[in-house]
């Protein structure tokens, strides 16, 4: 078992929580991931290492499906019975010269990490935030205080620029020589948004999220088509070149379990009802 | 007391094997000759002193015919359930040349089971060497060589990267042939020896390669847990399974009872399971038991098939199609798959070996309808850990190279199990995994 130590929500649907995990802690890098499981009957289900300090692991996440609602209802001092990690190979961190961090929705989550390492590695950082409205912003602060320049794009408009984070990346690279690129958000964002960046031929870095199960490179759940190639995202990824990347047949491999998905949420939802919430 | 009737094991996931009563048991030890020479010993990988176990299921005496097992095999209850005793213990029984050979492995079965019934008793342990080894992986090999070890003495860590041990054991075979309960508790005899089983580890990412040096031995037991995948069109569409990933959200996950479990697995009506082996056999017979209609696609002959024949047998009794000398070229489908290509093969040559080499019939080919295709056609060595180590000698199918001690080239590193020989058997492991933890206290001067 594992300790949440601390669970907040930071926006409708999103939450924060600090889970107790020494093994994980010690070695994890920017852009790795963990697999948790909440109990006996659980799903394993990755997520990203969004930060690290002492034993804790930061991760953060939007409440889709059963999992990760399951997960946001574990209060804090509550325990979930398995986290494995740090999986995935890290960020290629090294001295590029100025690299923008893109991140859409939730997929923020992963930005303060890699821009932290990025910095340290003597880069320039500028940082895009994209969301739909301004209550769904998440960690603008900490991304604020790490990079040297942030950028927010709102779907309505209700902070930043009116539009998407990709047209303010193209800003960017009109602005200024851009030397490499990171999209961090939902799959069709990252589709999208990379192809600002294939023209210039921009080095572009995109973090692929297909469906998982063991993480470990065992079950081939995770393949992703990168440069005509079949590659294992768990352990050849989760960070592929954005611009060799069949972004169509991910989404259509993610999408394969979705009646099985409500299903289950559908279900426990009920579930919840029944014992007022108190489960 | 034979097998469960057809209709009654498609309804569920419970043995279909019922093993041996105590009578049955006595009258089939009884038929052994006692030989002087027992030439099923030589077939053992392990070399269980198989006279001596069932003289005493023939008297009667169950738990000294457990007990004796036990000596060589730490796992009997397992093997007496997997292991190929017709190519093995069984093949050269000396009743075999002229009637059927003695039933081994059901007597192995037969002792182990009355011995779970009556509680385990955990193994005894040498006086404490102070040593610390490592052993990375929880499938057979990593578990016998951590209960060897921990009988030696030395303090054994052993790291696995899921958050159930037992490998192939647990995420692979199913249950319908080997009984979680019956793994769960061979394991926690093991571990009940004070070996220190650290969940969730993937070593080679949650302890480095280098920290494994701190040890004074490191045991890989790794395994042959990659997919291999054949590489033909449509491969990447939705519903195409790799054998371990349909088999590992079933049996680790119990994605057959979902949604009371989380994990999902395709609602399957008609499935293609391409392969011809022991796994293929078990995605065939589990998709069955999903309620699906099931065809296996295999490209050599039927008496080619390279699984255990009394699998095969239970899959066709179980009503699973089986097409041979077919291969398949295309699988078809716009977001998810709907159907698979294959072309027929010619099998009129024979290579070295005498194995005839399977051939494509220019333009033969027929489609097969199905919303699931199960890839069963193989795995390769784990490489997340072994593609780290460097010099680490390592043969052409990326596995582990080692001597018939268990070294590998890095001097403080053994490897046993399918990460040195590639896919093989629970008893294979077993024995690299016995040989390799006595050269490790050789190493350690505690033998
Ligand atoms: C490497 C990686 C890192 C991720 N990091 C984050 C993160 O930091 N924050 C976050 O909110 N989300 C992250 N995700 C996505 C997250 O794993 C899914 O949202 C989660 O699994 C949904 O589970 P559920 O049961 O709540 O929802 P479900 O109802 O089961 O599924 C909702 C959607 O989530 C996806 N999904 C479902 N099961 C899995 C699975 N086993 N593995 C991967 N995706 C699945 C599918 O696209 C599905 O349509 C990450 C995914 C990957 C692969
Ligand atoms: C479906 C199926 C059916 C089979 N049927 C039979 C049968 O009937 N009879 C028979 O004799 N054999 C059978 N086999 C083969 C047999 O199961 C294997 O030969 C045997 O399990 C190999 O044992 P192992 O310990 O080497 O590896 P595994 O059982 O593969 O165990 C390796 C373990 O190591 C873990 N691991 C891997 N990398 C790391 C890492 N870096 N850090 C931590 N942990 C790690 C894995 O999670 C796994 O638990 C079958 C195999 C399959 C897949
Ligand atoms: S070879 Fe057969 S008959 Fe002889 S000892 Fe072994 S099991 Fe008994
Ligand atoms: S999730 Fe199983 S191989 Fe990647």
């Amino acid at each position: 078992m594992y300790i949440i130590e601390k669970s907040l929500k930071l926006s409708e649907n999103v939450y924060e929580i600090w889970v107790n995990a020494p093994h994980v802690t010690r070695n994890a890098k920017a852009g790795q991931f963990v697999i948790i499981r909440t109990d006996e009957n659980g799903e394993r289900i990755p997520l990203t290492i969004s930060k690290i300090s002492g034993d804790l692991v930061r991760i953060i996440f939007m409440a889709v499906g059963k999992t990760t609602h399951a997960l946001a209802a574990v209060p804090a001092g509550g325990a979930i019975s398995d986290i494995a990690g740090p999986l995935g190979c890290p960020s290629e961190v090294k001295k590029f010269g100025t690299c923008v961090l893109v991140g859409g929705g939730v997929g923020i989550a992963s930005t303060p990490v890699i821009a932290q390492a990025l910095k340290e590695a003597g880069n320039r950082v500028i940082g895009i935030l994209g969301a739909r409205n301004a209550d769904f912003l998440i960690l603008e602060d900490e991304m604020a205080e790490i990079c040297d320049k942030l950028l927010i794009a709102t779907d309505d408009g209700s902070k930043g620029h009116h539009g998407f984070a990709a047209d303010l990346l193209k800003q960017v690279i009109a602005e200024e020589k851009v030397d490499a690129v990171w999209i961090i958000g939902p799959t069709i964002m990252m589709k999208v948004t990379s192809n600002v960046t294939r023209e210039p031929k921009i080095k572009t870095f995109v973090s692929l999220n297909p469906i998982m199960v063991d993480g470990t490179g065992m079950c081939g759940s995770c393949r992703c088509v990168v440069d005509g190639k079949t590659k294992f995202a768990c352990v050849d990824g989760p960070e592929f070149d954005a611009h060799q990347v069949d972004f169509d047949n991910l989404m259509q491999r993610q999408r394969y379990y979705m009646e099985h998905e409500k299903e289950a949420l559908a279900q426990w939802k009920e579930h919840q009802c029944s014992c007022g919430g108190q489960h | 007391m034979g097998d469960r009737s057809v209709a009654d094991r498609l309804k569920d996931f419970g043995e279909v094997d019922n093993g041996l009563s105590p009578e049955e048991a006595i009258e089939e030890a009884s038929r052994c000759l006692q030989c002087k020479k027992p030439a099923c010993v030589d077939g053992c990988p392990v070399n269980i002193d198989i006279p001596a176990f069932v003289a005493f299921i023939a008297k009667g005496e169950f738990l000294k015919a457990a007990e004796s097992i036990r000596q060589q095999n730490l796992l009997p209850a397992i093997c007496g359930r997997v292991c190929p005793q017709e190519t093995q213990c069984e093949a050269l029984c000396i009743l075999g040349k002229k009637d059927t050979p003695i039933r081994i492995g059901q007597l192995e079965r037969f002792a182990a089971d009355q011995e779970r019934a009556k509680g385990l008793t955990v193994p005894a342990r040498k006086t404490a060497t102070g040593k610390r080894v490592a052993v990375i992986g929880s499938g057979p090999a990593g578990i016998v060589a951590a209960g060897e070890l921990a009988k030696d003495g030395h303090d054994v860590i052993l790291y696995e990267s899921l958050h159930a041990p037992g490998g192939v054991l647990t995420y692979g075979i199913p249950s319908f042939r080997l009984p979680k309960d019956v793994v769960k508790a061979e394991i926690d005899l093991i571990l009940a020896m004070g070996v220190d089983l650290r969940l969730n580890h993937l070593v080679g990412r949650t302890v480095s390669h280098q920290e494994l040096e701190g040890y004074d031995a490191i045991l890989l037991g790794t395994g042959a847990g990659l997919p291999y995948f054949m590489g033909i069109p449509g491969e990447n569409l939705s519903g195409v399974y790799s054998a371990n990933e349909f088999l590992t959200r079933i049996n680790l996950m119990h994605a057959e009872r979902f949604p009371e479990f989380d994990t999902p697995v395709a609602r399957m009506s008609r499935v293609v399971v391409v392969g011809g082996g022991n796994v293929a056999m078990d995605a065939a017979r589990t998709a069955r038991r999903m309620g699906a209609k099931v065809t296996l696609v295999y490209r050599r002959r039927e008496e080619d098939l390279p699984a255990r024949a009394a699998e095969v047998h239970h899959a066709q009794e179980e009503g699973i199609e089986f097409i041979t000398c077919a291969n398949p070229v295309r699988i078809l489908g716009d977001q998810a798959v709907t159907g698979i290509e294959c072309i027929r093969m010619h099998m009129c040559n024979l290579d070295e070996s005498g194995r005839p080499v399977p051939e494509p019939i220019d333009n033969d080919t027929f489609t097969l309808d199905c919303d699931v295709v199960i890839q069963a056609i193989g795995q390769g060595p784990n490489p997340v850990l072994v593609s780290q180590i460097p010099d680490l000698d390592k043969g052409k199918a990326g596995n582990v190279v080692t001597g018939e001690d268990g070294r590998t080239s890095h001097p403080k590193i053994f490897a046993a199990g399918d990460v040195t020989t590639g896919a093989a058997t629970v008893i294979m492991a077993m024995g690299g995994a016995k040989q390799a933890a006595r050269s490790i206290s050789e190493m350690l001067g505690s033998r």
